[in-house]
Order: C-alpha cells, then sequence, then structure tokens
C-alpha cells in the first residue's frame, strides 16, 4: 500500500454533489442514523475506507491549466501524412455543433421512446445513412468500432452457414486481424489469414476484404464475393466510408455485410477513439445481427383531442430486441449494449451535410489531391510509387535508401512520415512508407513534404 | 420557417431539401486530373439528402428538442448511474493537442495522452485495489468479455481449460453477464438468489466444481443491496479453483470505501459513463476499462501504457488476449473520467458513494408506505421497489407507472429489471441530485401512486405531455420498416 | 383459457395433435401465448430436420420475451406453418388452429402416450393461472 498523505478537510468543495451538510444532517435523522458511515455497516470491517492513492481535488481552472499543458505535449501540428486506419477528414463545424447539444449528449439509451424521439430519429436517419453507403438492407446503430464490428460480422457468418473458421484477405489491417482473433478466441473460431481469395475453402464462413486495402489499393469486390460465395461462404466488406462516396457499393457487387469506421467524419480522431463501427447487413441476416436496431412504429392512440379519424402519427423505437442479452441473455446475437450512438449522430450529421454531391467530390477530392501528390513525389530522382493497381487515398513510397532512413529524415524535417510497412511480405511494400493524404491535407503540408524528399534525395 | 414538433417527427432529412442544395461547399481540385479508376469500381451517388446548413441545423435542433436528458432534469435510471456530467470535461476531450493526436504516432508526439493515460491507470488500480489495467475496451460489456477472455487464458496456461467449461451468473445479473459468458465460448448456469436478495450459498456450494471457470458478480448487485456474505463467496469460489469476475456497474455506490482488489476479486470492468460522469450520448460511447491482479496481468488486453525514467509508451503484455479495438480504446471518454477524477478527488470518491447511498435509503423511506419492497432492507446506491400492489389492487402495470412519471416531467425508473422481482421499478437517484430533488422525485411517485387508485385510466393514457405518445412496438417488431425508403430496383 | 381435451402437452407448453395420417401437430398453448404476450416472429424448423423428443426446434419471440419450442416427441419435420412468417398473430388469435407450428412424423408413436392429457396440463399450470 502506497503511503497516502491525509486530505487536507474540504480543500476544495465537491462542485458535483449538491447536500450540505444541513441536507444530509436532516436525511440521516429521518433515517435515524448519524452518520454516512453507518450506512456502510454492512461492508466487511476489515476493508472498510482504504487509503487509496489518488491526488486530492483540483480546482477547474487549475484542472484546465494542467490538461492543457498535458495536451500540448503531444505533437499534433506538424505536416502528417500517416493514415493507415485514422484519417484526417474535412468534417462541418455543425457536426460537432449540433451532436454535441446536451440533449443529445446527455442522454441515456432511448428505452423511452416517448421521450427519446431526437435520438431515435437520428439513429433512423443513421441506419438509412449505412444502407445507401453500403449497398445493402439493414443496418444497426453502431458498433464500437471497424475492426470489432468486423470480429462481429465474421460471428454472425459463422452462425449462419455453421463452420468454424474465417478466412481475412491480405492485404489487411494487422489490428483488423488481432481485434478478430480476440473475438474469435472467444468462440472457438480458427482464423486464416489469406493471401488469394482462391485459398478459401468450405471449412470458411466467410471470406474478409478491406476497401481500400490496408496499403490503399482498391478492390475488386465482385470477383472477391464471387469467389467467397463459390466456397459457400459470405463476403465481409471492411470499408472506409468515404472512399464509399466513390467506389462501387460493396453490397452492389455481392457483399452480404458490410463494416467500417466513421469515426473520422464523425469528429476528432482522439488518439483512435471513441470510434463508430458501421454494420450493414443482407435482410436475410436481419435476426441474427448484433447490437441495436432502430425500427419505425406507429402511436397506439391518437393524442387527446385529435379527430378520431386522424391517421396515426408515427415514431421510432427500439425493436427487434429479443436477439439481445438483456431479453436473450447467454443465447443473444452478442453481449453488445452501450454503444456509440453519439457518434453514429455526428456521422450522420456530416453525410447529411454533404448530401450526395458533396460526398462525391469530397471523395473525388481526396482522390486528387493524393494522386497529384504521388506524381510530385514519383517526379523526385530516386523515389517510386509501387503501389501496384488503382488506389484511393494511400500510396506506397520507395526510395533506393531504406525506408527508415528517409522516415527518420522526413521527422528531422519536422514532417510526420507515413507509415513504415517494410517488414511486410507483399513486394510492393519491401523497403516502402505507406503515405497517406486526404481531402483535408493543406496543399503546403504536401509541398513541405515534397521539398523536404527532395532535399533527403531518393538516391542512395 | 420554424419546424414544429409534428413535423418533425413526420419527415426524416431524407424527406427534405431540394435538388441542388448544399450544406458545406467542398473545393473543386482545379490541379492535373488524374483519370479515376475503372468504371466498373465506381458507383453512381449515394442517395442522401440535399439541404441546406440552416436546414440541417433547425432540424438536428428540433430533433435534440424532442429528447429527455440529464441536463433536462433528474434521471433516475436503476443500473445506470446517470448522474451530471460535467462541462469542463467536455472541453478537456477537445483540447487540441487531444483531439488531433494520431493512434500510430510515434511516442515522442504522444507523452501528453500517454501520461495521462498511465495516471489513469494508476488511479482505477487505486480504487479498485486491482493494480493491473488495461483500458483498451469501448464499454462495459466489452470489458466483461475482456475479463472473461483473460480468465479463459488464464485456465488455458494452468491446463484446466478443457475441464473448466462453465461460468456461473446468479439470476439477478445484467443480461450481458451471461452473454459475454457465452461469447467466451462458456456454458452458462444461473444461480437462484437467496430470500434476502443475496447470493444463496448454498446454491452455489452446490453449483460449484472442478468444471466451473468462474462466478460472475456485481457488487453491490442489481437490487442495489450489499452481498452479505460476499468474502465466504471469494474464498469458496477460489477454493474450487475458480475465478471470480466482478462487474463494476454499482461501483458508485462504495466508491473510496470497499475495493475489489481487497475482497479478493480477480478481475472487473468499470463503467465510466455511470461512474465517472461522462455522457452517455444516448447510447454510448463509452469505455470499459479492466483492472485485475497480477496473476491475471500478462493476459490485459493491448494496448497497455507504461512508464520508465518519464518516458512513457504502449506495450503489449506478454500473453494478451489481444485487441479490443483497432487503437487504444475510447480515448475522449477516458480523458473525461480522468478530469472527472481530478475534479472530486481523493477526498471525493467516499463523499459521492456515501450521498449517493444516502439519497437512496432517503427515497426508500419516503416511498415505503406507497410500493411494496420486495426486499426490505438497507439498499446501498439504488432502490428496487415492485408495481404489484397497484397491479394488484388497481389493475396497473409498472409500465404504465412509468408512462405517468413521464408526466410529472422526470425520466421513468428501469423498470422490469432485474428480472426476479415482478414489476420491478428501480431507481437510482446518484450523488447529483439535492434532498429536494429526491423529495420532489419521491412526491411524484407518490401521485401517481394514489392517482392508480383514483384514476387507472389516466395511467393507461399517460403519457399525454411528451412529444409523442405510447408507440405500437409489437407492428415494429411485426413488420419491421427500420430505414428510409428502399432503393428502386 | 382454452385447453381442448383431445390434445397432449408438455410441460414447456407445447401441444400435440395426432393427425388421422399418422403425422402429429405441434404448437404452443394458450396459456403460452398469453404468458409471452404479442407474439412478433416464429423461427420455423427446417423441413426433413429429424428432431428428438425434447429438443429445441425453434423459438417464439414476443417484444419483450424469447422462448424456445421444444419437440414433444421425436420426428421428422414434415410440414411447418409458413403463414407465420408474415402473420405472427396467428399464435396469439388462434394457438390450437391457424396458429400451429409444425407437424412431424413421430419416430416413435409411444412416446405420444407418455405426455400429459389436458386434465394433467392443467393441473400443473399455476393456480392464478386464467
Amino acid at each position: 500500500m502506497a503511503d497516502v498523505p491525509p486530505i487536507p478537510h474540504q480543500a476544495i468543495p465537491n462542485p458535483y454533489i449538491p447536500n450540505t451538510d444541513a441536507d444530509r444532517a436532516l436525511m440521516l435523522d429521518r433515517l435515524g442514523l448519524t452518520s454516512i458511515d453507518d450506512l456502510f455497516e454492512e461492508l466487511p470491517a476489515a476493508h472498510r475506507s482504504p487509503a487509496i492513492d489518488v491526488p486530492i481535488a483540483l480546482a477547474e481552472a487549475d484542472l484546465v491549466r494542467m490538461l492543457a499543458e498535458r495536451a500540448a505535449e503531444n505533437v499534433t501540428n506538424r505536416p502528417s501524412f500517416l493514415g493507415a486506419g485514422a484519417y484526417r477528414r474535412a468534417i462541418p463545424t455543425i457536426t460537432a455543433h449540433l451532436a454535441g447539444r446536451s440533449e443529445f449528449a446527455t442522454s441515456y439509451t432511448p428505452y423511452q421512446p416517448e421521450i427519446s424521439q431526437g435520438t431515435l430519429q437520428a439513429a433512423f436517419e443513421y441506419q438509412s445513412v449505412v444502407c445507401e453507403l453500403s449497398g445493402l438492407d439493414v443496418s444497426n446503430t453502431g458498433m464500437y468500432d471497424a475492426a470489432s464490428a468486423t470480429a462481429e460480422a465474421c460471428l454472425l457468418a459463422v452462425r449462419v452457414t455453421r463452420r468454424r473458421a474465417v478466412a481475412l484477405l491480405e492485404p489487411i489491417h494487422p489490428n483488423t486481424i488481432d481485434v478478430v482473433r480476440m473475438y474469435a478466441y472467444g468462440g472457438d473460431v480458427r482464423v486464416d489469414v489469406v493471401r488469394e481469395a482462391s485459398e478459401i475453402t468450405d471449412e470458411h464462413a466467410c471470406l474478409v476484404v478491406q476497401q481500400p486495402d490496408f496499403l490503399g489499393g482498391i478492390a475488386d469486390v465482385q470477383a472477391l464475393a464471387d469467389a467467397a460465395h463459390e466456397a459457400g461462404a459470405l463476403c465481409v466488406v471492411v470499408a472506409d466510408p468515404l472512399a464509399l462516396g466513390l467506389l462501387r457499393a460493396p453490397g452492389d457487387a455481392g457483399a452480404d455485410l458490410v463494416t467500417g469506421e466513421g469515426r473520422d467524419l464523425a469528429g476528432p480522431m482522439t488518439f483512435g477513439g471513441p470510434s463508430l463501427g458501421l454494420f450493414a447487413a443482407r435482410e436475410t441476416f436481419l435476426r441474427q445481427m448484433p447490437g441495436r436496431i432502430v425500427g419505425r412504429a406507429p402511436e397506439l392512440h391518437p393524442p387527446a383531442g385529435a379527430p378520431h379519424d386522424a391517421p396515426a402519427r408515427i415514431g421510432y423505437v427500439l425493436t427487434l430486441q429479443a436477439r439481445e442479452q438483456f431479453i436473450r441473455r447467454e443465447r443473444a446475437t452478442s453481449n453488445f449494449s452501450t454503444g456509440q450512438s453519439l457518434i453514429a449522430t455526428a456521422f450522420t450529421i456530416t453525410m447529411q451535410t454533404l448530401g450526395p454531391q458533396g460526398l462525391r467530390e469530397s471523395a473525388e477530392l481526396c482522390y486528387q489531391k493524393a494522386h497529384d501528390a504521388a506524381r510530385r513525389i514519383a517526379a523526385l530522382p530516386g523515389y517510386t510509387i509501387t503501389s501496384p493497381g488503382a488506389w484511393f487515398q494511400e500510396f506506397l513510397v520507395r526510395g533506393e535508401k531504406p525506408a527508415a532512413v528517409i522516415a527518420s529524415a522526413l521527422a528531422e524535417h519536422g514532417i510526420v512520415p507515413g507509415l513504415d510497412v517494410s517488414d511486410r511480405a507483399e513486394p510492393e511494400a519491401h523497403e516502402a512508407l505507406l503515405f497517406c493524404v486526404t481531402e483535408a491535407t493543406p496543399a503546403a503540408h504536401v509541398d513541405a513534404l515534397v521539398q523536404a524528399l527532395s532535399e533527403i534525395g531518393g538516391r542512395s | 420557417m420554424t419546424l414544429t414538433t409534428e413535423d418533425v417527427g413526420a419527415r426524416l432529412a431524407f424527406d427534405r431539401g431540394t435538388p441542388g442544395r448544399r450544406g458545406v461547399g467542398v473545393p473543386r481540385w482545379t490541379g492535373e486530373p488524374t483519370p479515376l479508376p475503372d468504371a466498373h469500381l465506381l458507383r453512381e451517388s449515394v442517395r442522401l439528402p440535399e439541404l441546406s446548413q440552416n436546414e440541417v441545423i433547425r432540424y438536428y435542433g428540433a430533433l435534440s428538442r424532442r429528447n429527455y436528458s440529464i441536463d433536462t432534469g433528474t434521471y433516475p435510471l436503476g443500473s445506470c448511474t446517470m448522474k451530471y456530467n460535467p462541462k469542463v470535461n467536455d472541453l478537456i476531450a477537445s483540447l487540441e493537442g487531444f483531439a488531433h493526436a494520431h493512434p500510430l504516432a510515434q511516442p515522442e508526439h504522444l507523452q501528453g495522452i500517454l501520461r495521462v493515460l498511465h495516471e489513469l491507470q494508476g488511479y482505477l488500480g487505486e480504487i479498485t485495489g486491482l493494480a493491473a489495467v488495461s483500458l483498451a475496451a469501448a464499454a462495459g460489456a466489452h470489458g466483461e468479455l475482456a475479463g472473461i477472455l483473460m480468465i479463459k487464458r488464464a485456465l488455458e496456461r494452468r491446463g484446466d481449460l478443457a475441464q473448466r467449461r462453465r461460468v456461473l451468473v446468479p439470476d439477478s445479473a445484467h443480461g450481458t453477464n451471461p452473454a459475454t459468458a457465452a461469447m467466451a465460448g462458456f456454458t452458462v448456469q444461473e444461480l437462484k438468489s437467496g430470500p434476502d436478495g443475496c447470493v444463496d450459498l448454498d446454491a452455489l456450494e452446490a453449483a460449484l466444481g472442478d468444471d466451473v471457470a468462474a462466478f460472475m458478480i456485481t457488487l453491490p448487485n442489481t437490487l442495489g443491496l450489499w452481498e452479505r456474505d460476499i468474502q465466504r463467496i471469494v474464498q469458496r469460489v477460489h477454493e474450487a479453483g475458480a475465478y471470480v469476475y466482478g462487474d463494476g456497474a454499482n461501483l458508485n455506490a462504495i466508491l473510496g470505501r470497499m475495493r475489489f482488489g481487497d475482497l479478493g476479486f480477480d478481475v472487473v470492468h468499470l463503467n465510466p459513463h455511470k461512474t465517472f460522469g461522462t455522457p452517455h450520448g444516448g447510447g454510448g460511447p463509452g469505455a470499459g476499462p479492466v483492472c485485475a491482479t497480477p496473476e491475471l496481468a500478462p493476459f490485459l488486453p493491448a494496448p497497455v501504457v507504461t512508464e520508465a525514467d518519464g518516458w512513457y509508451t504502449q506495450f503489449r503484455p506478454d500473453d494478451s488476449i489481444g485487441r479490443m479495438q483497432q487503437f487504444h480504446g475510447s480515448v475522449g471518454v477516458l480523458l473525461r473520467a480522468y478530469a472527472y477524477i481530478r475534479t472530486i478527488g481523493r477526498e471525493g470518491l467516499a463523499e459521492t458513494s456515501g450521498n449517493a447511498v444516502l439519497n437512496a435509503n432517503y427515497l426508500r423511506t419516503l416511498m415505503e408506505a406507497h410500493f411494496d419492497l420486495p426486499y426490505d432492507r438497507r439498499v446501498m446506491h439504488e432502490v428496487v421497489f415492485s408495481g404489484n400492489r397497484q397491479k394488484r389492487q388497481n389493475g396497473i402495470r409498472t409500465y404504465d407507472i412509468a408512462k405517468r412519471i413521464i408526466d410529472h416531467g422526470l425520466h421513468p425508473p428501469t423498470v422490469y429489471f432485474p428480472l426476479i422481482v415482478e414489476e420491478a421499478l428501480m431507481i437510482e437517484p446518484t450523488e447529483a441530485e439535492s434532498r429536494e430533488s429526491i423529495e420532489l422525485l419521491a412526491q411524484a411517485f407518490i401521485e401517481v401512486a394514489e392517482e392508480a387508485a383514483r384514476d387507472p385510466d389516466a395511467l393507461h393514457a399517460a403519457p399525454q405531455t411528451a412529444p409523442i405518445g405510447r408507440m405500437d412496438e409489437t407492428e415494429a417488431s411485426r413488420h419491421p420498416v427500420i430505414r428510409w425508403q428502399p432503393r428502386p430496383e | 383459457m382454452e385447453i381442448p381435451a383431445d390434445l397432449r402437452y408438455t410441460p414447456e407448453d407445447e401441444w400435440l395433435r395426432l393427425e388421422a395420417d399418422g403425422t402429429a401437430t405441434v404448437g404452443i398453448t394458450d396459456y403460452a401465448q398469453g404468458q409471452l404476450g404479442d407474439i412478433v416472429f416464429v423461427e420455423l424448423p427446417d423441413l426433413g430436420r429429424t428432431i428428438e423428443a425434447g429438443q429445441p426446434f425453434g423459438v417464439v419471440e414476443s417484444v419483450k420475451a424469447v422462448s424456445d419450442l421444444f419437440m414433444p416427441v421425436s420426428g421428422e419435420i414434415v410440414a411447418r406453418n409458413d403463414a407465420l412468417e408474415q402473420s405472427s398473430e396467428l399464435v396469439n388469435q388462434s394457438p390450437y388452429a391457424d396458429g400451429w407450428i409444425a407437424r412431424i412424423r413421430p419416430s416413435d408413436p409411444a412416446q405420444v402416450e407418455a405426455l400429459m392429457t389436458a386434465d394433467a396440463y392443467r393441473a400443473q399450470l399455476p393456480a392464478d393461472a386464467e
């Protein structure tokens, strides 16, 4: 046990407890007790009131000052070309403004639909947006993040196919593999990481495809889904939602389940979370879906004073709940409870503010900016773009110098380089850095990168 | 144009707007164009509404006003610990250096956030008495999964996993407990609670055996009661070679007064959106920190933050069960929890649980003459009544009472949970409500109970003052409509 | 509450009716549908599947509850009430007729005799069952 100094009595009053000493005295009197400690008499005496080594209270101004100092110790203002699953996006200001409204932010899970229509209707909008993006029929209200949603998709595939293995197609984010393995450990499911769709067999419940893939390449989902279906497996696509503004809807290309990461269109990346796992499926899997689902419902009775023949008002409710843990317990489709409601609301607001044209233009701007940057780098002596096919926002850069040397030289120039992927097996990744340029990357940052790479020199 | 409440509910954003209207201006690319990929890889446009920015603002603003929230009023949802969400914590989470930290940045660019997360791990280790902490899980249920998988891995390393396939769960448990055990590949056995609402030691003895992996227990339990035999329970589970899993959902009752680790628990998860006042967001985001004994530390989910000579790095424990999420977890939520703990400080921990328990017992005293109390004992942070009297005498269900409470300008309590209480009505006032607020809350319930005897139809017809009345949930489930118009073939 | 005298029953509230052609029709009792409330979904068994007595063969869901269906006697599924896919309310409205769930060909007719009679079924229901 740490040596814990005593607490200076009432150094700073607790701002979150409204009861005064007089209130407490009155309430205790009503209970026939003399002290608050009397309420805890049932707790084992030997362990009551332990010494706890947590700092004493801070005043608000000191708290903000201290944490502002901590925040400033992070370096976030340099030109950065790091992507690999977290992308800086151009998010409309109104997203944070609206999703930050305390009526959205400080409400609970909408178990009481009469006073939760805001959350419920926003969730219905969200489900509709995800169906449109994915090209699939049904969506839940969102899961923790893309990787855990993908793991849940694998478990759904295992349930419906009654097969005990899943196949993940490289290049796929290594952390996605890690998360799927963790869930698979629970379900005693085998995880095979494959390089070709042809490796899938009748043992596999699904083939998981990342779109764009981990190295930035655009997958031909149709061909991969066909291969999965031929083996009697489902096709799961983990898609970047901005890329889906441009790329064929995975559902139209044969995907049975679509997951994706919504965080970066909802708000800041905040070191990677809270995130938002999109999860959409073909209608036939509706009752196998994990997570919460919102549905439309008519009002049961007309409001007082309404004409008797007035059409019922419509609203929204949590529905198909018999799938869920609080009803089905150990036989639920998942243990999922609290999800990412507020992030889903923010994601929806961004999407609906962008609209069909804004989404398409953002995706194309992202594509054009990234390709322009790649073209300028390729024009420098000694540098090659090794990305093998079509790609979206991430591309592989190889110099004649080792990737690690180029990366540390860029860091010395005050630039955050792309992820070093030189340890990967794909030939194009050999001695390569994975650079990311999005619609939100300032032109001046790209200029600085090109300048720095030029100064560093691609030639050995 | 002002959006009326009616209009907001009747039409989605998808049903609004006009072709060509824009909500945000996206710059045109004016540089050298690159041809797009092959047409077979591309799509037509995505169907989305075409709204002006002002229309989006008014629509979502109007939607938000159809929500009840903590900032609107008392939110006495039992087992949910809906306490005040401090605004300074939102400000802290939005500080540039935190908000824009990339999860794959180099440690030299992340020392601020890593230090905060490391300190938070330390605080949670101190608060629970279980020093091995991972912040990687995204929500309480996710933390449960991590904890149970850690136990699974420990059994595997012990060579016991093939034999120990059963997890015991009290029948009063949250549904996530049995669902989690099943997800981890275990079979679940429910234990019937004793007449005092606690774990029945005889039932536990009968269920224990060398095929049991773990006992999952919520402390205090979901009836808001202290488990009087907790030390004996922990001892017997351990003697049987199984682990004790703690559901920390009710930590608010014992914060600063009792530590899971001191009682011998092996692993617990916490819910920052309950105990540490982070906003619940209408159903998330949460976080699910996991705290464990040194024995289970090697199995913690990755990443964990470590410190050496003032330098902070993330690491993967030796035999980690793996990653729960792609990146570090719900950092925005964890920052708020950190700020909450620093604001109330060490002295605020026991003060918080003390006032939470005082408020719940005071409420119980004010209401006990009007509602049945299935377990007539002192309670911890919440109190479970039964609506059985009203059902028997007035043909009123707890459901009706909950709906009528809405007309008193309050959020209803938790109803029909725990499952072992008929017509359950579970109230958790939290420390964040004042004495007057507790009295008004009790008064509202008493008025509804009196009205149930006088005019039961008024309860059946409730709510009358909400944005919308009761919904036909049967129709919603029978013929699910869960999206805007299906796409044309 | 209706408990037809010519049917056989299980403690899990299924009923079984032996048909003239040797098959048996299975459903849930009036009491069971009343306990569940408005039924919103019935998961029907696959045709041709062989199910042992006491094994689950489907699921009925209401808004707030879910219940397994247990096969009263061993046999092969020869028919299922596909009308329930669109109209699950038939189980509430007509549990013994239009709301039937599946038809099986029993593999051991002796098992039918072992099921409860209407009187025995009524006797084991809670006293306040209505």
